[in-house]
């Protein structure tokens, strides 16, 4: 058996030697280095671009947008961010023009002798900026993207409520930071255009090219490099990165690097979409949520990019893992002039969990009554349904999360134990030492959609294969990226077990749009779930095939494969190699492709947006225990533990690393991590000054995977890659609500912000 | 002036130390130089006249993956593997001085060390794990 069995992953030894090939490792005969050249400004027009006549220009390349054979968009969801500015600017950081030489030292020496002299228009740079329509920046009402959801009669719900709460939550931008920055290098040919660099999404860079250069599909080739790291940073901006690099290896003929430093790279690449969301949630008196209105706004920046797919899924995940009979969600994305944000794991979700899972603790606090309790009445489970009316019939771990999490952290015996210790605090004024480090401990319930939202899988009939080499080992042919996840690893296992191998017989091709099919995006939770499912039908097609063909050579009827050999009840005929060598002789090649098909149990209802959302969804629950210093008002998580219903555990430990990983970034997300604006500027580009989690940080993590399996997944496994990346920050607020009294309705929880919010709770409490 | 991180990666092509940062935060260029850990970011390599220096090509022993990467392979340590050098190193320079560390040890020796990935739990059971075999780490 390799499922469920912890193997050494596959990319394992070139990681450890140093011998894996980064984009930057790499060095190409007569190869030049690429640089671009951004806008100072956040908004306005571009008056004129200078060379110094001073400076030797004979050796350095120069692009803009007239370079472009195309037109000049960025393929995404609508054509309107262009690859370099023509005239108006409207961002800080955008490019306008691509430079090239030979050595960096003349790369960056040309750089300083352009000299671009802009007209500034008066920007738009927050959400109220936006909402307010001073400037329109955008189509009439600087908005991008609206959705409503909802079922039930909310007025009537809200009629029946017993209490009415509400609650204003606002999320920061993140950055993705990865280790590894972006980087690209193209490779101008006759036959093709080559692009190798850091990606999550060859396919994306291939479309991008293609219409950007006029090319067909033989005439791009993209190879995605071992990755540093992606976190959805890696998603739609290599696309920008790979072009530019195209662009000025097909102006220069030669090959071009283009890679960025940290500052470049924080300055300009997408984040995580900030927001402001709105609860108004009708109870009665017992805790039942008998009405839940929502509203939230996500700023998308400058261009549309991949806005509104993350409005949707922040849309559809905005009730969180809770049961309301009456719901009306609307949500809106509106532009800036900043850069534009995208994709990070999570993609929506996270900033609408921290605003559901505050509003409970709110509710719960407003109501006198457990929050625990609180969720455990308004839950969803088992047959229960959504905002979007989708009914859950199946994989639904909500409570063996909740149960999990809570038992293992021995969540309801330490809170009353904090509870009472801050009571005895508040009646003895001496003891100082006491009260100069407060204890909470909290708690967070969530849930994430695996795969593509809506009808997303259904159009994307995500393509893998498998062929058998000429040794007789098959080879997975998949567009799915290895970005440290485990991509490479977890398709070996689900080839070896359906083909009864070894999994150090499987082999996986590498990424390259000339060998691979299109498995869609290295996104969304969907790797392991929906591509891992469609090469286990490759595989199956495969041995379907084999014992075919065995049977008929045999002419053995009940033929089966075990244990990597042919049997007819106990007699082995033959093994799997040397008969899929025989295959491949006889007939030249063994491949077999298959495509994602959805289960048909799923219905979505694209013009109402409403019903199966997701066809499964993945639950967790998370405890933080918190201790806070009441001096510096530092937090630290002394402990979390967290339970996760990820269906089945391919590969446990790369699983539950995973999980660590999200869980430690979402503590950066709840804590650490806030970039500093001045006029659209991100002035905190650098590590120096945006903090994320050192291993000083980190706290003594307990994972618990809970395994409901998914029908439809590979041997039942559903997504784990974002559902982590949820729950820290709610229950670290919890947990500092219960350590000091104040409520953070915003993150992260930083010294500053959190004094304020104590200061707010001694002035109300001296009132 | 060249950063010892230039000369090691572009001369000597050792591209096993990366660089993440470019201003000493992120550890991803960490090197041993006389037996201290360095940022090679930010060593001019003029600096490191008749030093001797320990990359991460330097730890496997004839193609063989010692104990300390063995021990992160086997415990999850490294994912997408940038910062994968950076972190043996940090940890050799660690098990050469404290051949027992405890868990707070490892942490404040691998402090200077970011990754993104892991959430450092299993980075730390590989250095545990590593330490109690060390006659095969040094």
């Amino acid at each position: 058996m390799a499922v469920g069995k912890n193997i050494l992953r596959k990319d394992g030894y070139e990681k450890l030697t140093g011998a894996a090939r980064y984009v930057d490792d790499v060095t190409l005969e007569g190869m030049l280095y690429g640089k671009t050249i951004r806008s100072r400004i956040a908004r306005g027009r571009i008056k004129s671009i200078a060379y110094d006549a001073a400076f030797d220009w004979s050796q350095i390349v120069i692009a803009d947008y007239r370079d472009i054979p195309g037109k000049n968009y960025v393929a995404l969801i609508e054509d309107d961010q262009p690859l370099l500015a023509e005239n108006e600017i409207r961002h800080y950081a955008e490019p306008i023009l691509l430079i090239a030489a030979a050595n960096k030292d003349l790369l960056e020496a040309a750089a300083h002798h352009i000299h671009i002299e802009y007209e500034q228009w008066s920007p738009v740079l927050s959400i109220e900026d936006a909402l307010a329509c001073r400037e329109i920046i955008y189509g009439t009402d600087n908005i991008f993207k609206r959705f409503l959801i909802g079922r039930g009669d909310v007025e009537e719900g809200f009629a029946q409520a017993e209490r009415i709460i509400e609650g204003e939550y606002r999320v920061p931008h993140q950055e993705q930071l990865y280790i590894e920055p972006q980087g690209m290098i193209a490779i101008p040919g006759n036959e093709a255009m080559t692009l190798m660099g850091s990606m999550q999404c060859p396919y994306y860079i291939h479309k991008a090219i293609k219409q950007l250069f006029h090319l067909n599909d033989e005439q791009v080739v993209v190879i995605q490099m071992t990755t540093g790291g992606g976190f959805g940073g890696k998603e739609e901006y290599p696309s920008v990165i790979a072009a530019h690099a195209a662009l000025l290896a097909h102006k220069a003929q030669r090959p071009v690097k283009l890679i960025y430093d940290r500052a470049e790279d924080i300055a300009a690449t997408p984040k995580r979409h900030p927001g402001v969301i709105r609860h108004r949630t009708g109870v009665r008196r017992d805790g039942r949520m008998v009405a839940s209105e929502i509203d939230l706004v996500f700023d998308g920046g400058a261009y549309v990019t991949l806005t509104p797919v993350v409005l949707s899924r922040g849309v559809i995940h905005a009730l969180g893992p809770y049961a309301c009979d009456n719901v009306r969600i609307q949500a809106r994305a509106i532009a800036t002039n900043t850069p534009p944000n995208g994709a990070f794991r999570g993609f929506g979700a996270p900033q609408v969990a921290f605003a559901y899972e505050m509003q409970m603790e709110k509710i719960a606090a407003e109501l006198g009554m457990d929050s625990l309790e609180l969720r455990r009445i308004n839950m969803l489970r088992e047959g229960d349904t959504t905002a979007t009316g989708q009914t859950l019939i199946w994989s639904v771990g909500s409570e063996e999360v909740l149960n999990e999490a809570v038992e293992r952290a021995n969540y309801q015996a330490q809170r009353l134990a904090f509870s009472q210790s801050h009571s005895s605090i508040q009646t003895s004024t001496t003891n100082h030492v006491e009260a100069h480090k407060r204890r909470g401990i909290g708690l967070s319930f969530f849930l994430h959609g695996a795969g593509f939202t809506g009808s997303g899988e259904a159009k994307m009939k995500a393509q893998a294969g498998i062929e058998i080499m000429a040794n007789g080992h098959p080879r997975v042919l998949s567009g799915s990226t290895e970005i440290g996840q485990g991509t490479r690893t977890i398709f070996s296992q689900i080839v070896a077990e359906e083909l009864s191998l070894d999994f150090s017989a499987v082999e996986i091709e590498e990424p390259d749009t000339s060998r691979v099919p299109d498995s869609g995006p290295t996104v969304a939770s969907r790797t392991c779930m929906v591509v891992g499912r469609v090469v286990q039908m490759a595989a199956r097609e495969v041995k379907a095939k084999l014992l075919h063909f065995v049977a008929e050579r045999f002419a053995a009827p009940e033929v089966e494969l075990r244990e990597g050999k042919f049997m007819v009840a106990e007699k082995a005929l033959a093994d799997f190699q040397e008969m899929a060598c025989e295959y491949v002789n006889l007939f030249g090649e063994l491949r077999c492709f298959a495509h994602y098909a959805s289960p048909p149990e799923i219905e979505w209802n694209e013009e109402t947006y409403s019903g199966d959302a997701y066809p499964v969804y993945s639950w967790g629950a998370e405890v933080a225990e918190v201790e806070v210093d009441m001096d510096t008002y530092e937090v630290t998580v002394v402990r979390l533990t967290t339970a996760q219903d990820i269906g089945r555990a391919i590969h446990p430990l790369l699983a539950a690393g995973q999980i660590e990983g999200g869980t430690l970034q979402a503590v950066g997300y709840g804590l650490l991590e806030e970039l500093v604006w001045d006029q659209g500027r991100i002035i905190n580009n650098r590590l120096t000054n945006y903090i994320i989690p050192t291993a000083l940080d980190a706290p003594d993590m307990e994972t618990i995977i809970v395994e409901k399996a998914y029908p439809h997944g590979p041997f039942g496994a559903k997504g784990v890659g974002e559902l982590p990346i949820n729950g820290a920050a709610p229950a670290i607020a919890a947990a500092v609500f219960q350590a000091t009294g104040a409520f953070l309705s915003e993150i992260p929880i930083t010294p500053e912000r959190l004094q304020a919010a104590i200061e707010k709770v001694t002035t109300d409490e001296h009132r | 002036m060249r950063r010892l991180l230039d000369v090691l990666r572009e001369d000597l092509r050792l591209t096993g130390t990366k660089e993440g940062c470019g201003e000493g935060e992120c550890g991803a260029c960490s090197v041993i130089v006389d037996g201290e850990v360095i940022n090679s970011c930010l060593v001019p390599v003029c600096q490191t006249q008749k030093a001797q220096i320990l990359t991460v090509e330097g730890l496997a022993m004839d193609g063989r993956l010692n104990g300390l990467q063995q021990a992160f392979l086997e415990c999850g340590g490294a994912q997408c593997g940038i910062c994968t050098p950076g972190m043996l190193i940090a940890a050799r320079a660690l098990l050469e001085a404290n051949a027992q560390p405890s868990r707070d040890e490892i942490k404040e020796a691998i402090a200077g060390n970011l990754c993104r990935c892991t959430g450092y739990v299993k980075i730390i059971d590989a250095i545990e794990q590593a330490a109690t075999a060390p006659a095969q780490i040094l």
